[in-house]
């Protein structure tokens, strides 16, 4: 199948490119990549880059380099829930290390790797600026705080059902 | 209870709303500016005012904002450094989450001084729910006519834009994240120029940090002078300080920059101590990158002076038995903590984090990473403590950005303070395994069964 924007993700490209002087479409890159993501499972195959540097009249390495680049670009397939956990300094000093521990023990799969259902991705990141209300980890859009082992086990019921 | 000028409003019910801010005195500041002040005087205001960069570097933001080059028929831009990613440090999240107007409102005074008339809004990828509840102020405050064409009739034009990056600590540096925005991998630039002079597509650019920008609100409305008489020397105004580690109260805090170091780990008002009947071992005063004080020289200079919240007193006495100020991320350690393990996260992240370009860096960061894993685990040599140190001196200096000195300070003060733990681990490797369970599996990422 073919990679195509729908209408409405067509018309927020048209959007974001109209913040940037005329010949500047470059700038939008970034925020492009992040809708194809969005759009398109959650990773960007090479055929997601190519249709996002025809779009934006760029050459196609001008968008791998970029996706290479940034880390919250999947450039592999990932599962429906994504658990991307905190393991910088001040995580690990309230617990970080135990609670990827819990999470692969728990699912059974170490950092980087999948269920085989699909179902669950574990990452391990650096830190993502909630220090104060570690150990945590992202979920999506949003970050999921002062986690515990029951917390864990919470979320990972709620994302099953 | 010291005076709060930035997060005084922000536990008022549904602040976040514009009606709500409005009604608590908001946008007075571009009110005042655009009804009776020309951009110079605005600019002579922040200059008056003493306010240093609150992102890390301390720079006068007056002074900054002066450099600005204004070469006819050339477009000037504002971009508001908002890529917070030095581990510890989570104020401007708190601002932007929970008064998103205080920097709207601070963006457009400065917009106008600086003759911006599209200003930006460079914020870390994954504060990605904040992006929502920043373009939601910025409608707002456009459809009340603090955003557009011509406002309050002043005949100056602007906008704000949010662009999100995604996951890149090293576009919190200046040139870095103009390339980001620019669509481009985040590679620091060579300077000069500096972006006051080259910056946003080849134009004049100021970059500031959030913080620093919202602090321009209470500046304006009270005037540079007032804003100087709050503080000690050349610390004006006030300061957030965002507090982790192990502590009773993690938050962000705004302190006027008279209070001890003391005070701000054992009062209630704000850290309000150390958990469990624990000790204080040690602290990162100022994010990640500065250097670590063991709790001795953390609370008393090496001179026996009080040590203060405040640029100059963090740094008393240098590297040598001082800190900084930093981007006020204070990381606070308990007497269970373990400096080489913290230290190794730290190197970790600053590989992770570097961007290429430079080989003292590129190279540096991932050595000092592998040679604190193997001591962490009970794999080192004492050599490798005198290795460590030969490398971290060969990066600080030697890079096109501060990323380089950044890596290279967490892993000096360690051994600098703390040689004898490092030690500890060489001798007894045994010990130093079984404490550190599992950390040595999950270093290296593997690949995807799916």
């Amino acid at each position: 199948m073919p990679v195509q924007f729908s209408e409405t993700a067509l018309a927020e490209v048209k959007r974001l490119v109209a913040r940037y002087p005329e010949g500047k479409q470059k700038s939008a890159l970034l925020p492009v990549l992040h809708l194809a993501q969005e759009q398109f499972g959650g990773w960007l195959s090479t055929e997601t880059l190519d249709y996002v540097a025809s779009l934006l009249q760029l050459s196609p390495i001008e968008v791998y380099e970029v996706a290479t680049f940034y880390s919250m670009y999947n450039l592999q397939p990932v599962g429906k829930h994504v658990f991307e956990v905190c393991q910088t300094g001040p995580c690990m000093l309230n617990g970080s290390d135990e609670i990827i521990e819990y999470v692969w023990e728990k699912l059974g799969i170490r950092p980087g790797q999948t269920t085989t259902d699909g179902l669950f991705t574990l990452k391990t990141v650096e830190c993502l600026g909630a220090c104060g209300y570690a150990p945590m980890m992202q979920m999506g859009k949003h970050y999921r705080e002062h986690l515990t082992r029951d917390k864990v086990d919470q979320i990972i019921a709620e994302s099953r059902k | 209870m010291g005076r709060k000028l930035l997060l005084d409003k922000a536990h008022v019910e549904n602040i976040r709303l514009y009606e709500v801010y409005r009604r608590e005195g908001g946008y007075r500041s571009v009110e005042k500016a655009l009804k009776s002040m020309s951009p110079d005087q605005v600019t002579d205001e922040v200059k008056k005012s003493g306010l240093r960069g609150r992102g890390g570097a301390g720079f006068p933001a007056g002074l900054k904002w002066s450099f600005l080059a204004k070469p006819e028929g050339v477009p000037r831009y504002l971009v508001v450094n908002a890529d917070e990613s030095e581990p510890g440090t989570f104020k401007d999240r708190y601002l932007m989450e929970f008064i998103p107007h205080l920097l709207i409102e601070g963006m457009i005074t400065s917009s106008y001084a600086l003759g911006s008339t599209t200003s930006y809004i460079y914020i870390r990828g994954e504060y990605a729910w904040i992006v929502d509840i920043l373009e939601q102020a910025i409608a707002e405050a456009r459809h009340n006519g603090w955003l557009g064409k011509n406002i309050l009739g002043s005949g100056f034009d602007c906008d704000i834009h949010v662009q999100r990056g995604a996951g890149a600590y090293i576009c919190g540096e200046e040139t870095a994240l103009l390339e980001s925005l620019e669509g481009k991998r985040g590679n620091p630039r060579i300077k000069p120029p500096f972006p006051a002079v080259k910056g946003l597509w080849g134009c004049p650019t100021v970059v500031n940090n959030v913080e620093t920008i919202a602090a321009v609100v209470p500046i304006i409305n009270e005037g540079g002078e007032e804003y100087a008489k709050i503080g000690i020397g050349k610390s004006t105004g006030t300061k957030l300080i965002s507090a982790c580690g192990n502590i009773n109260k993690p938050g962000v805090y705004e302190i006027d920059m008279t209070i001890s170091v003391e005070e701000f780990i054992y009062s209630d008002e704000y850290c309000g101590g150390i958990p469990n009947g624990r000790k204080l071992k040690a602290c990162i005063p100022g994010g990640s990158s500065v250097p670590i004080l063991p709790a001795n020289l953390l609370l008393k200079t090496a001179k026996g002076e009080t040590r203060l919240m405040n640029y100059e007193s963090l740094a008393d006495g240098g590297f040598a038995s001082g800190s900084m100020m930093g981007s006020g991320g204070f990381i606070v350690m308990d007497d269970r903590q373990c400096v080489v393990r913290h230290t190794y996260t730290l190197a970790r992240f600053y590989r992770h984090e570097s961007c290429g370009q430079c080989s003292p860096c590129r190279e540096g960061t991932g050595w000092m990473e592998k040679i604190l894993l193997n001591i962490e685990t009970g794999k080192g040599k004492m050599s490798d403590i005198d290795l460590l140190w030969d490398i971290q001196r060969k990066i600080e200096g030697n890079t096109i950005c501060p990323l380089g000195d950044a890596a290279a300070w967490p892993v000096a003060a360690a051994i600098r303070h703390f040689r004898d733990e490092f030690e500890w681990h060489v001798n007894h490797p045994e010990e130093a395994q079984t404490r550190n369970y599992g950390l040595a599996h999950y270093a290296d990422p593997l690949v995807l069964t799916a």
